[in-house]
């Protein structure tokens, strides 16, 4: 590998890196301004223009606060949970094309860290190391109502990994590839995978709502029961990491709705724009296009906390073994025999 | 049917709750989702209630009871007389006042013999229930003229108002009498 590769890909590493926080840091504030918003009020409006300042304000808040810990034997478990639940959200955005290629200096860059043919199942991977954050620390807090919520959280994940991974075979049979690459480039121009598999788009989404802990799944969290959830006992930057982590997770799961069902970074048009304006312009547009998709699904988890009240315990494994579970099983039975009639 | 009185819904919004079994389509929630969704998102554009506090203020009723002020006769005297009749009947303690004789030359500040030096009423008590107003034998305490709230501050102190922030201005009293005459 030359060097040129690796600072390459090194560069790209950081600016997605800064990137995947800063999404984070400004979905806190597109939260309370969704939520006020949505509630005929106005939000924060004092810290810079129209409250922009505020996540800068928020942060500084959590750094200054006092560091408590409890009385737990576990002080090493209570240090590590943050970290692993931080950890795993960022990692998963190694293997998501951000874009087609962009040429500079003379160089192809491939706008993704890697392209390891497995990459979905990295993402599933990485997911399911997620919840490890959670249990560890509810389980190091020593408090009964932080491990209520992280028993709540992981027997939820486990529940609706199922669902997701069902529904998610149902697309790989139709891209017979389970690089995150491929399946972008097949859906080139309007090819969206949704247009195909819209039953199992609604699963996936379902899903990722469940997996990050979003309303309504947020059982894990519920203060009208739980207080604070697993992260009662946390204060100062601890506590910032498990929220800064659910913004992460939230940013990462919009982006891969985007790229497996919306086409990632493909627009309509992109061929007119390559030949006419450039690769590169073709490319920038593409960045543009999957952003602006990933906003419209951080907007519409947002949108979601404020309308749908919280489901109660048993609905919601339910939802998960009875519906979703079957209803994903009969989606990859009709997608098979689809594929078997069409093609 | 007879109008009894079960069937009269006086907020119009009344619904006859009903166990029956769900049917698929509700079962799956998807429809009621989606109205909801339809619901908030018509939210987002409307107008905001917010009122931009300190830039913005909202207007009061004439009967609304913000902070006190004490009054001055039409030539500009202070009508107090430190009776102490308004700390004696205010329920949550929070008048405390200093009495002083009015000396000669004086007859133009006070119009009474005898005033208060000292008046302060800690706002951090204060319920605003009005009843120091009721109180006074001599008109010298209102919540309602003055159309002002009490502003936030860092330290306890600073909510103890004494007589420079509570006694109308003497400008303010000029401007009435001429408004009388
Ligand atoms: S308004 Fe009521 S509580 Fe306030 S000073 Fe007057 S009597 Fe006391
Ligand atoms: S304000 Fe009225 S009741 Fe209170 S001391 Fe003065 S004259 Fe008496």
């Amino acid at each position: 590998m030359d060097s040129a590769l690796i600072i390459e890909k090194s560069i790209f590493i950081v600016v997605v890196f800064a990137v995947t926080m800063l999404m984070a840091m400004y979905s806190t504030w597109a939260e309370r301004k969704v939520a006020a918003f949505l509630q005929d009020r106005v939000g924060p409006n004092r810290a810079g223009w129209g409250g922009l300042l505020q996540p800068l304000a928020d942060g500084l808040k959590l750094f200054a606060k006092e560091e408590f810990e409890p009385n737990t034997p576990n002080k090493f478990l209570f240090f590590v949970g943050p970290g692993i639940a931080m950890a795993t959200a960022l990692i998963t955005s190694a293997v998501i094309p951000w874009g087609d290629k962009l040429e500079l200096f003379g160089r192809t860059i491939q706008l993704q860290a890697t392209d390891i043919d497995v990459s979905i199942l990295y993402v599933f991977g990485v997911v399911s190391v997620g919840v490890y954050g959670i249990m560890i620390g509810g389980w190091a807090s020593n408090n009964k109502f932080s491990l209520m919520g992280a028993v709540r959280a992981a027997s939820q994940m486990v529940s609706y990994e199922v669902a997701m991974g069902l529904s998610i075979i149902a697309l790989l049979m139709m891209s017979g590839s389970l690089s995150l690459h491929d399946i972008t480039v097949q859906q080139h121009g309007m090819n969206w995978n949704i247009w195909y598999q819209p039953v199992g788009f609604l699963i996936f989404l379902i899903c990722a709502f469940a997996e990050t802990n979003r309303t309504p799944f947020d059982l894990a969290e519920c203060e009208s029961e739980l207080i604070g959830g697993y992260h009662t006992e946390y204060s100062s930057m601890k506590m910032g990491f498990y929220l800064f982590a659910e913004y992460a997770n939230m940013f990462i799961s919009s982006t891969l709705i985007s790229v497996l069902y919306f086409g990632g970074y493909n627009y309509p048009g992109m061929d007119w724009v390559g030949t006419n304006w450039g690769t590169n312009a073709a490319t920038l547009l593409g960045i543009g296009a999957l952003f602006a998709k990933i906003c419209f699904f951080i907007f519409f988890y947002m949108w979601v906390r404020w309308t749908i009240p919280r489901f109660r315990y048993d609905q919601l494994m339910n939802l998960g073994w009875k519906i979703l579970i079957p209803l994903s099983i009969i989606n990859i039975m009709i997608t098979g025999v689809c594929i078997l009639a069409f093609k | 049917m007879a109008t009894s009185i079960q069937n009269i819904s006086l907020s119009g919004k009344k619904k006859q709750v009903s166990n029956k079994e769900m049917t698929f389509w509700e079962r799956l929630y998807l429809v009621a989702i989606i109205k909801g969704l339809l619901i908030t998102i018509k939210h987002f554009f409307r107008k905001k209630a917010t009122i931009h506090y300190p830039e913005q203020v909202r207007e009061f009723s004439p009967v609304y009871r913000g902070k006190h002020t004490l009054k001055r006769d039409e030539q500009g005297r202070e009508n107090c007389t430190a009776c102490g009749l308004c700390a004696l009947t205010c329920p949550a303690e929070a008048i405390t006042m200093k009495a002083a004789e009015r000396k000669k030359g004086e007859e133009h500040l006070y119009r009474e013999e005898k005033y208060a030096e000292i008046y302060e009423i800690n706002m951090l008590r204060c319920i605003f229930c009005g009843l120091c107003e009721e109180a006074c034998p001599k008109d010298a305490i209102y919540l309602t003229i003055s159309k002002e709230l009490v502003p936030a501050q860092y330290d306890r102190e600073d909510f103890i108002y004494g007589k420079d922030k509570l006694v109308m201005p003497l400008e303010v009293a000029m401007a009435n009498t001429q408004k009388l005459n």
